[in-house]
């Protein structure tokens, strides 16, 4: 049913870090590409060459500018994309059960074949992750790729989400976030990965990492004068810089 | 009523068949895997195995499939129909097309090569086009470089025999400190993600020196918006800090740089130049003797300090120059926009970086004087830069002053710091000169392009006119290494040095964001003389796209898509090597092209056959290639050494080896590259470490050991300024005279860029980023990436904001000294509070690339080249002064002055010009 | 939130519809033969009209069928249901009516029930959706029952009773609007909130993800104008609130005064409806800079 599945040990995720995230989309044109030809019908654009053009995509990168209290602005770029919620609320509004969380990993999913496109389950998502295809007519998110990451035709090392892989950067992270050991858990224990929204109560199990704090490194000194230049003249300092020799 | 989850196939099949080659959607060329499903390509993504990329792409690459089915594609060769510039054609076949071009050619070959011109753009051959250019025999052949990046290119060549980018590359995987000198993305896109990505990883420092603070300056730890231009300027105050301190690696500079050579002090034509022996060998004191000694002789221990019959050495020179209080950080800030704390702040981080933490490999290795080291000692601070410093008018000089300071820290292929790569390092010896002797029916000497040592080796007349149509290599710009693009046209037109027939260009949109004044060279293609005839009288164009510039063609030769063709990414021009190793690459047809084009190398070697051009037809004129792909198998430009690297002969020789038929078939093999890796003692050290350059001599980079010292102080530089003071037989014209005399100077330095000549009515510096997720212009005819960057807006700092009182939705008007548009705004506060920026090549002319004439990009995007103009503002001394480095010749495009006032909206961005006529159909609207 | 006229028309329509059968089950008034056909007949039409409707909104309306499936989670579910029995078991009573037959009573009230259980239900769909502060509120199924009511008593003819439920209807509107506006807030959700950033310092949009429009920038980014939207507002508390409740009043009663009563009404519905949705904010929004 929509009702959501008990929570499940295996949450398989994202982390994507934001001190690192450059903000080159790379990742969302992955996306688009694999999931055009993926899952389900393929990801259309509409006026695509045209004054007004507009599509579908399953993963978008934002960039905001944040003025801190001390230093200048800071531009970090912020990629968005279905956070696979532990407690959806895409899936309960969902008429048709087409929307639905997988028991075995808590990926979140729409079975194309039963959505009627209603619209719904996108209000429902206060992230924008699903976006209602509109030359299909039936609604698209990020499904984890879960089309990749147990594909047996692909080799072990491709079995990774195709954002994760292309990432330049490695600003993205797959693996099991249920899993205190994993190396995306212990990420996320290191960095302080947080929710999005909390107040949401969507429970989230994709994590972003702060960025780190920027400015000037900690105080060095280590640029005391060999001598006053002026007072030896350059005489002098040739002579000390010599010795060092 | 139960529900339960669907069945999912979580294995389906992902293609029929995947075909590796690599991508071109910009000049980082990492691998692909192009998935094809029912022949067609229904998946690209990153070859993990790939040297350059590792398995990653970006967001263009991608995106591919929609740059390979973009309905801008050329379908067949274009003959112009209606008047230059209305984008009126006949499609023709291309018998008829090869015609017409031989039929322009030929009599240019017999009676006068030079009134060809051949410039190409994004070319990935160069090595093959230039190939051709000779053979034709006109000295007016360049690619973009001029235009791009040239003075990173010569300036890292001149000081250190290798530059940035293509040449080198940090050390990321020991780097503790990465500063990063003006780049938004540069062509070594994904390896700097990667490296950065790297970097963050370990938890090392990044800064980010720019003024604008958004992509690689958004994630760095620290950033310092400094004003444009200045950069010469801060770095010489950090090297002023670093030498007062003493913070210097003294040990590395006397022995791999020039700093312990002999500057000749006697006043006279020798002035300036370093003392050398008999055997043409530099000089140094030797301290076990105090005697003069070359200095390569083994167990010599340069003396930085000595003093020889009056001659000082470099090392003197540099520190007493630096060390005086003009490069005291209080004496920049103002300037530079960074407040002297700050400035000594990051003298500080460089020093302890390199010094307090070396990085110690236990690597033995042998240097070129048989002197052996025990370990391999390396001052992890790495640097990297790009056009932020290189498209100044004092870039040139900028970009040595950063080299000066890597090299004062001896962070200059040592672990940790910068590396090149294969086959760089090469000392300036190791290059040609420049070629210009032409000769109708005969090919030219040599390249045309080169490095000069001194005024002997400029591209004269006999009159001491320019001998090339863009002026390089002439008094205006001596270095200019990689000739002057954004002058072809301008110069062209005005008959200036001498009038041209024929331009042929390659991949290059010059009527539109590749050129400076945009709107002028518009009318400077399509202007007639008093007879009627076009000034320049045959363009002939190769694009694979309906872009801005094939309206003013009159052929069009259709190339195919980077899918479609062989492509040679070669040893023998710009490879794709790493630090570790030396790699070239192919591109070959996964796929076949459905429309009448042809991959424009191919057309080239048709052409060459046709007019019999040396090098393409034996003794008896009979055709040596067929295609590309011959040449790139058969072609050798020494005997043993030919385009690509990999499995020579039998298969087994790397670098040298005989033609191997089976090559191309061994480079699909492998995933369309071919890697040799670097023994592991030669990896660092480059220039001077035996082992390295026995191993580059045994794979063909040159053919005996090439040992050098790295150029602190410029001997052809200086022999210019010689010149400039009146010594030899070379002579400038005086009006160039005093510009020699200040900018040549042996020693890095900073002047004023030209462009602060505008004034203060234009108190505001304007610059263009390149956007990650867009090519130049060629990204919008891509239906995925036209949907993140559809049209671009000026940002604005919060101080212009605020003054103009602009609010979200507004226009701005935007007028420099040369021109005006009126664009939307946008504000941004992580910015320097004097500069106002946008992204590059966003706009577009109304009707190309087969978009729709209201698309955004050509309502609301808009060009700054506008703004830019290729001269500088008249001097009342009725010369015309180019917008160009006065050494290299490289494209000012940064040193624009700008003033900003709100302006009311018009309909839509401003300059708009008419609509092109579509050489393809228009769009379908939805896709799939 | 995109007003969209097929869910404008959907939940004016049904809700009058269904309040209106609701008002005819419950036998408020007494007609057969030709009057029963016209009122029962306006009462499915609506309803009727209203769910068609509501298929437009749909990416794949063939599927319609299979919304019927997840009534225990989904109150689409719930109200696709609720409409159906609702006028199932309506239908023998209006035919009953029609024909002059004893009309089962028991259906009636049954019938009656299940059309406010629909309308609850519709409400709901909105209600629950706490990415809206403003829909995610008590404020909206009340809304969605006093219209239903209002309309109901209106089109039954019972003027005093329609009167003070549109007046009650005013105020909820008033109600509506203005706690409506700090719900957002109240919520808490931030741009800084959004992208985890407030802690950073304080965040704006620099540069949208995509200068392309999309679903999300369609569908759920609505700017209304704010003077647009205060005499919109206007608008609607006087058209759906005072002046049918004037009109019904003051005017003699009438078969033509109930009829311009709920013509101005119902334009006041839509116009409040078309409100509802296009002030609604949408937590989304934040991400593209906007409320
Ligand atoms: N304001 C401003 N202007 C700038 C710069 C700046 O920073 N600011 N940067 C300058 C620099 S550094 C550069 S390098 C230039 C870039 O200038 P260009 O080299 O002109 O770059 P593109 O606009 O990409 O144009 C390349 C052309 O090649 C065509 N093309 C693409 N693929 C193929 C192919 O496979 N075969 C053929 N034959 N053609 C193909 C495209 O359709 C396009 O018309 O722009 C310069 N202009
Ligand atoms: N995605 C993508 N990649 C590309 C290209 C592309 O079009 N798109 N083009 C390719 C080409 S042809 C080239 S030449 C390279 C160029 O790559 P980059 O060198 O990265 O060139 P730009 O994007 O022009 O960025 C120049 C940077 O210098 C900064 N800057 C400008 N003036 C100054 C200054 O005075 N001081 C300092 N410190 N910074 C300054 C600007 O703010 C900007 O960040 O990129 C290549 N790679
Ligand atoms: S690919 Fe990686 S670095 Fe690029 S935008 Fe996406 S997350 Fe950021
Ligand atoms: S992010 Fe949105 S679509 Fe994804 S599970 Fe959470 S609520 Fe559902
Ligand atoms: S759009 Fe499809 S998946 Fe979403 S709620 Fe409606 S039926 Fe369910
Ligand atoms: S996991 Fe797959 S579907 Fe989800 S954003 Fe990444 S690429 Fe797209
Ligand atoms: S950086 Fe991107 S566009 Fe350039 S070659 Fe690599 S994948 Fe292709
Ligand atoms: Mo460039």
């Amino acid at each position: 049913m929509t009702a959501l599945p008990p929570p499940s040990a295996k949450k398989l995720g994202l982390v994507i870090d934001l001190d690192t995230c450059v903000g080159c989309h790379a990742c969302v044109t992955a996306c688009k590409g694999w999931n055009d030809q993926g899952y389900g019908v393929p990801l259309s654009d509409q006026n695509a060459y045209g004054s007004e053009p507009s599509g579908t995509f399953l993963n978008r990168v934002h960039s905001y500018e944040v003025q801190p209290e001390q230093g200048p602005a800071q531009i970090i770029n912020f990629p968005r994309s279905c956070l696979h919620c532990e407690n959806a609320p895409c899936v309960t509004v969902c008429p048709t059960g087409a929307s639905y969380k997988r028991a075995e990993d808590g990926i979140v999913l729409v079975n194309e074949d039963a959505c009627i496109g209603c619209g719904l389950c996108a209000w429902a998502c206060p992230y924008g992750a699903r976006e209602l295809d509109q030359a299909a007519g039936v609604m698209k998110k990020c499904t984890l790729c879960v089309d990749r990451i147990y594909n047996e035709n692909l080799p072990e090392e491709d079995r990774q989400p195709a954002c994760v892989r292309t990432c330049p950067a490695g600003a993205r992270h797959f693996g099991d976030l249920g899993d205190p050991e994993s190396a995306v858990s212990k990420l996320v224990a290191e960095r302080g990965g947080y929710d999005l929204m909390p107040e949401m109560e969507t429970k989230p199990v994709n994590k972003y990492l702060p960025p780190r704090p920027k400015g000037k490194a900690e105080e060095i000194d280590v640029l005391a004068p060999l001598l006053d230049v002026k007072a030896t003249g350059f005489a002098g300092w040739l002579d000390r810089i010599l010795e060092k020799l | 009523m139960g529900f339960q989850e669907p069945k999912l196939d979580t294995s389906p099949n992902v293609s029929d068949e995947v075909r590796r080659t690599t991508c071109y959607m910009c000049a980082c060329r990492c691998g692909i895997n192009v998935h094809l499903k029912s022949g067609r390509v229904s998946y690209i993504e990153g070859n993990r195995r790939h040297p350059v990329n590792r398995g990653v792409l970006c967001a263009k690459g991608a995106s591919g499939i929609m740059q390979v089915t973009a309905p801008s594609r050329l379908r067949a060769p274009l003959k112009r129909v209606g008047p230059r510039g209305s984008g009126a054609f006949e499609e023709i076949s291309w018998e008829e097309a090869f015609e017409i071009a031989v039929g322009w050619l030929k009599p240019l070959r017999d009676d006068a090569p030079e009134r060809l011109a051949f410039f190409t753009g994004r070319d990935q051959s160069q090595s093959f086009t230039s190939f051709w250019a000779q053979g034709f025999g006109t000295p007016n052949y360049a690619a973009h470089g001029g235009f791009c990046s040239v003075n990173m290119a010569a300036g890292g060549i001149y000081t250190m025999g290798g530059a940035f980018w293509e040449f080198g590359q940090p050390d990321w995987d020991r780097a503790k400190l990465f500063v990063l000198f003006g780049v938004a993305e540069d062509h070594d896109s994904n390896p700097i993600k990667i490296g950065i990505g790297k970097l963050k990883a370990r938890g090392a420092r990044v800064i980010g020196v720019n003024p604008i603070r958004t992509g690689y300056n958004g994630v760095a730890d620290d950033w310092y918006g400094i004003t444009p231009g200045t950069d010469g300027l801060l770095i010489l105050s950090l090297v002023h800090e670093i030498l007062k301190a003493g913070k210097i690696d003294l040990d590395y500079l006397a022995r791999f740089t020039n700093a312990p050579c002999l500057v000749d002090g006697t006043e006279g034509p020798g002035k300036g130049l370093l003392l050398r022996d008999g055997d043409g060998k530099l000089l140094v004191i030797d301290r076990a003797t105090g005697k003069p000694a070359p200095f390569d002789q083994q167990g010599v221990r340069p003396d930085l300090g000595a003093v020889h019959d009056g001659h000082r050495t470099v090392f003197q020179h540099l520190a007493e120059r630096y060390l005086a209080d003009d490069y005291a950080p209080e004496a920049v800030a103002e300037r530079t926009g960074i407040p002297a704390a700050r400035i000594k702040g990051l003298a500080a981080e460089i020093a302890h970086a390199a010094f307090d933490a070396p990085v110690v490999l236990d690597r033995a290795w042998t240097d070129f004087r048989g002197d052996r080291h025990e370990k391999m000692v390396g001052r992890p601070v790495a640097f990297h830069a790009m056009r932020g410093i290189s498209a100044h008018s004092n870039g040139f000089q900028t970009a040595r002053a950063l080299h000066l300071l890597q090299i004062l820290i001896g962070s200059v292929e040592t672990p940790g710091g910068f590396r090149f790569k294969p086959p760089y390092p090469k000392p300036i010896e190791a290059h040609p000169t420049p070629h210009c002797d032409c000769v109708p029916g005969k090919p030219l000497g040599g390249p045309h392009l080169g490095f000069v040592r001194g005024p002997e080796h400029l591209a004269l007349k006999p009159d001491g006119s320019p001998a090339r149509i863009d002026k390089g290599f002439s008094w205006e710009n001596p270095m200019s290494a990689h000739g002057l693009m954004h002058m072809v046209i301008p110069n062209a037109h005005a008959g200036d040095p001498y009038k041209i027939d024929t331009l042929l260009l390659y991949m290059a949109n010059m009527s539109w964001n590749s050129s400076m004044n945009t709107r002028s060279v518009m009318e400077m293609l399509t202007e007639r003389d008093e007879a009627g005839e076009y000034k320049i009288p045959r363009i002939i164009y190769s694009d694979a796209y309906a872009s801005e510039m094939v309206a003013y063609a009159d052929l069009v030769l259709p190339d195919t898509t980077y899918l479609e063709r062989h492509d040679c990414i070669s040893l023998l021009d710009r490879p794709i090597c790493e630090a570790e190793a030396a790699a070239d690459a192919i591109r070959w047809p996964v796929i076949e092209p459905d429309r009448e084009v042809r991959g424009f190398q191919s057309v080239l070697v048709e052409l060459a056959n046709r007019l019999k051009l040396p090098g393409f037809v034996d003794e008896e004129g009979r055709a040596k290639y067929r295609d590309y792909a011959d040449y790139m198998v058969n072609h050798e430009r020494r005997p043993g050494v030919g385009p690509l690297m990999g499995w020579r002969g039998n298969g087994d020789q790397t670098g040298r080896g005989p033609v191997n038929p089976d090559q191309l078939q061994r480079y699909i093999d492998n995933g369309g590259f071919h890697v040799a890796h670097v023994p592991e003692e030669a990896q660092f050290y480059k220039p001077w470490n035996a082992a390295y350059q026995d191993w580059a001599v045994s794979l063909g980079f040159y053919d005996k050991p090439q040992p050098y010292l790295f150029t602190l102080w410029s001997e052809p530089l200086q022999r210019f300024r010689l010149a400039a003071e009146g010594h030899g037989m070379r002579q400038p014209p005086e009006h160039l005279r005093q510009r020699l005399k200040e900018t040549m100077d042996p020693l890095p330095m900073w002047y004023e860029p030209f462009g602060e000549s505008a004034g203060d009515a234009y108190p505001v510096h304007a610059l263009t980023q390149r956007p990650m997720a867009m090519y130049h212009s060629w990204g919008s005819q891509n239906a995925w990436l036209r949907q993140i960057h559809g049209h671009n807006p000026l940002y604005v700092p919060t101080k212009i904001w605020e003054s103009c009182g602009f609010s979200e939705g507004d226009w701005a008007r935007v007028t420099s000294p040369s021109g005006e548009i009126t664009v939307p705004v946008a504000h941004m506060a992580a910015l320097n509070e004097n500069t106002i920026w946008t992204w590059n090549a966003i706009g577009k002319r109304k009707g190309a690339w087969a978009l729709d004439p209201e698309a955004p990009e050509a309502t609301k995007g808009f060009l700054l080249n506008h703004l830019i103009h290729e001269l500088l503002p008249e001097k009342g001394d009725g010369l015309r002064w180019s917008n160009s480095d006065p050494i290299t010749g490289q494209a000012a495009w940064f040193d624009l002055r700008v003033r900003v006032e709100k302006a009311d909206p018009p309909g839509e961005a401003q300059p708009a010009f008419p609509n092109l006529v579509s050489p393809v159909p228009q769009a379908r609207r939805n896709r799939p | 939130m995109h007003p969209a006229p097929s869910v404008i028309v959907f939940t004016v329509l049904s809700g009058a519809g269904f309040g209106l059968l609701a008002f005819l089950g419950l036998g408020a008034v007494a007609v057969t033969g030709w009057a029963a056909l016209l009122l029962w007949g306006l009462g499915y039409a609506l309803a009727g009209i209203g769910l068609l409707a509501s298929a437009f909104h749909l990416g794949n309306p063939q599927r319609a069928l299979r919304a019927f499936t997840q009534w225990r989670t989904s109150w689409l579910s719930r109200e696709a249901w609720a409409a159906v029995v609702s006028l199932a078991l309506l239908a023998p009573v209006a035919l009953a009516a029609v024909f002059g037959a004893e009309p089962p009573a028991a259906l009636g009230v049954l019938g009656a029930l299940s059309c406010l259980v629909t309308i609850a239900a519709t409400s709901m769909i909105y209600t629950q959706l706490k990415t809206i502060p403003r829909w995610n509120f008590w404020t909206t199924p009340a809304l969605f029952m006093g219209f239903a009511l209002a309309a109901g008593a209106m089109l039954s003819g019972r003027a005093v009773l329609a009167a003070l439920l549109c007046l009650a209807l005013g105020l909820l509107l008033v109600a509506a609007f203005r706690l409506g506006d700090g719900r957002f807030a109240a919520v808490g959700a931030s741009l800084g909130s959004a992208t985890g950033l407030g802690s950073v310092g304080s965040v704006r949009q620099f540069a949208p993800a995509h200068t392309g429009s999309n679903y999300l920038l369609r569908e759920m980014i609505h700017d209304v104008g704010r003077k647009h939207a205060a005499r919109l507002r206007m608008i609607a508390v006087v058209a759906a609130g005072l002046l049918p409740a004037v009109i019904l009043l003051v005017l003699p009663a009438s078969v033509a005064t109930v009829a311009l009563a709920a013509l101005v009404h119902l334009a006041g519905a839509f116009a409040a409806r078309w409100l509802f949705f296009a002030e609604a904010e949408h937590v989304v929004g934040l991400y593209y800079g906007r409320r």
